[in-house]
């Protein structure tokens, strides 16, 4: 009988650097980015809040991923959780490797978990913005806690864990893979980047929210303009910046295409901001900063599930619509919900990744400039079924939506038994900065 | 002795600052307010919520100065301050009882 050597499989130098180099840009997306993004959009005396509740969310999810996210995410096991053979990073050793998207290529796994780590910080941290200004700091913990372990875990898992590309060798042995791989992964469903995963689940938490947590003290009747739009742009454009190692790193290896997700970064973010500015320019009358930042966002989240699937034409596209359509996220779509999402989360989030999710399946076409879709076992780019591939994107788009729904209602009613959801009236009236934190942003 | 109390528009204050120096007046307060007149305020649009914005920025100046200089200091101010535009400010003056130099004790226009 033969058995097979096993080979060792050593991580490339670049490859290595590089997901480094991006984990450290998703980190700067967070922490200042999303951060002062949203902080400059409360008003001055809620601005530490969202601060704090963003750079708490972040220190607290990553610590969880060590502890048993990782492992629930990215191991083996069911098609929408994985096993907690890796709790505690167990096993992983500077030796360990994890699969990138090619044969016989590998980064050091310990990379692959700090990477991943940050976009599970992230996500979390993206919903605080539907409630912000009222909700209880105390429940945005436990409520990230929860939602973290029910529904960015398993919708990780579903969207992107396989075997790796090392284990397809024909046509049976793929079919072997798709078993063991999470359930919209079998399903064919594109996310290059997180569109489903990060941008429709974290905004359809923040929707339910906005709806169970309620509405601010005083909207539509008191001032409730943003205390700095000047810290908003600064925001946008340190999480733009960080987002090239979002997209670009979710290659995991230094190649061409992700030197394609870095371009299509690029441009279909550029054609949001001036797309969101323009509607904006003839519907409303004035261009404003804040349509500008807004737009560059909804760009960012819009091309994030395509970023490595579809050229820079259609990068330019999926940006113009995202800008308009997003515009429309946070009026007209806003008016008809009528829930208080303060910060717009579901409004650029959740619409920008929806559109973003569907056009990938478009827009990855080879006829339309796409990259297609990679078939392991020929070893070429495959045949490409654009009404097939859309159904995918679909099942994606409305997995996450119920997924994140169910999770999300069910946590947000424990939370409030167990520790109330709001501040007490006069406390959101004097503002969360002093009397949830005992500090002030501004002293002048 | 006179006290004069303008309020102006934020961008006017160094052509007025400038006015009340060429014509004699020795210092003056400048303080940051809020407000409304005639002007009314004007509206703000933030993604889609509207907001009225009653109170506009204005800048409050206050001089004391010399009886005999009051109609020189009020045809400065007057002049810098106007664009003839709705929102130039207004001024107002008042009958000054007593001023101390708080450093040497000096009283009435020797504080001045």
């Amino acid at each position: 009988m033969e058995t097979a050597i096993p080979i060792a499989l050593v991580a490339n130098k670049g490859d290595t650097a590089w997901m480094m180099v991006s984990t450290v840009l998703v980190i700067l997306m967070t922490i200042p980015g999303l951060a002062l993004f949203y902080g400059g959009l409360v008003r001055a005396k809620n601005m530490l809040s969202v601060l704090m509740q963003v750079f708490t969310i972040f220190s607290l999810i990553c610590v969880l991923w060590a502890v048993y996210g990782y492992s629930v995410a990215f191991t083996a096991g069911s098609p929408f959780f994985g096993s907690l053979d890796k709790l505690f990073l167990g096993g992983i050793t500077v030796d360990s490797v994890a699969a990138t998207f090619s044969k016989g290529v590998v980064i050091p796994e310990l990379v692959f978990v700090v990477f991943q780590a940050t976009f599970a910080a992230i996500t979390t941290a993206l919903i605080v913005g539907a409630f912000a200004e009222r909700i209880k700091f105390s429940a945005v913990l436990l409520f990230s806690v929860i939602w973290f372990t029910l529904s960015y875990l398993p919708m990780a898992h579903m969207v992107w864990y396989w075997d790796g590309p090392d284990v397809v060798t024909d046509a049976a042995s793929a079919t072997k893979m798709l078993a063991a791989a999470g359930f919209l992964y079998a399903k064919g469903a594109l996310d290059f980047a997180g569109g489903t995963v990060v941008h429709i689940n974290a905004a359809v938490a923040g929707l339910i929210g906005a709806f169970l947590v309620g509405k601010r003290v005083g909207l539509g009747r008191e001032q409730m303009t943003p205390h700095s739009l000047t810290l908003t742009m600064v925001g946008a454009s340190l999480l733009w910046v960080g987002w090239f190692g979002f997209n670009a790193g979710s290659n995991l290896e230094a190649t061409g295409t992700a030197a394609l997700a870095m371009a299509n970064t690029l441009f279909a973010t550029a054609a949001a901001a001036v797309s969101w500015m323009m509607a904006e320019w003839l519907l409303k009358g004035k261009p404003s900063m804040l349509g500008a930042a807004s737009g560059a966002v909804s760009g960012l989240v819009a091309i994030t599930p395509a970023c490595g699937f579809v050229g820079p034409m259609g990068a330019i596209i999926i940006g113009l619509l995202a800008g308009a359509i997003c515009l429309w996220g946070v009026n007209g779509l806003k008016r008809m919900l009528g829930a208080d999402d303060a910060l717009d989360v579901f409004g650029v989030h959740g619409v920008g990744g929806i559109l973003g999710s569907v056009l990938t399946g478009v827009f990855a076409s080879p006829a339309l400039g796409g990259t297609g879709v990679y078939d392991y076992v020929a070893n070429k780019v495959g045949e490409y079924d654009m009404g097939a591939q859309i159904v995918s994107q679909l099942w994606g788009v409305g997995t996450v939506i119920v997924w994140s729904g169910v999770v999300s209602f069910v946590a947000f009613k424990l939370v409030d038994v167990l520790i109330g959801l709001r501040v007490a009236e006069d406390e959101e009236r004097e503002g969360l900065d002093i009397t949830a934190h005992g500090e002030s942003a501004y002293h002048y | 002795m006179k006290f004069v109390t303008a309020i102006i528009k934020p961008f006017k204050l160094d052509e007025v600052r400038e006015a009340l120096a060429a014509v004699g007046v020795q210092g003056i307060t400048v303080t940051e307010v809020k407000g409304f007149g005639r002007q009314k305020g004007h509206t703000e649009l933030y993604r889609g919520a509207e907001y009225v914005v009653d109170f506009l920025p204005k800048v409050k100046i206050e001089a004391a100065i010399k009886s005999e200089l009051l109609d020189q200091t009020i045809e400065a101010i007057e002049k810098a301050a106007s664009t003839g535009k709705i929102g130039d400010g207004k001024i107002f003056v008042f009958d000054i009882e007593q001023v101390i130099r708080i450093r040497t004790g000096e009283t009435g226009t020797d504080a001045l």
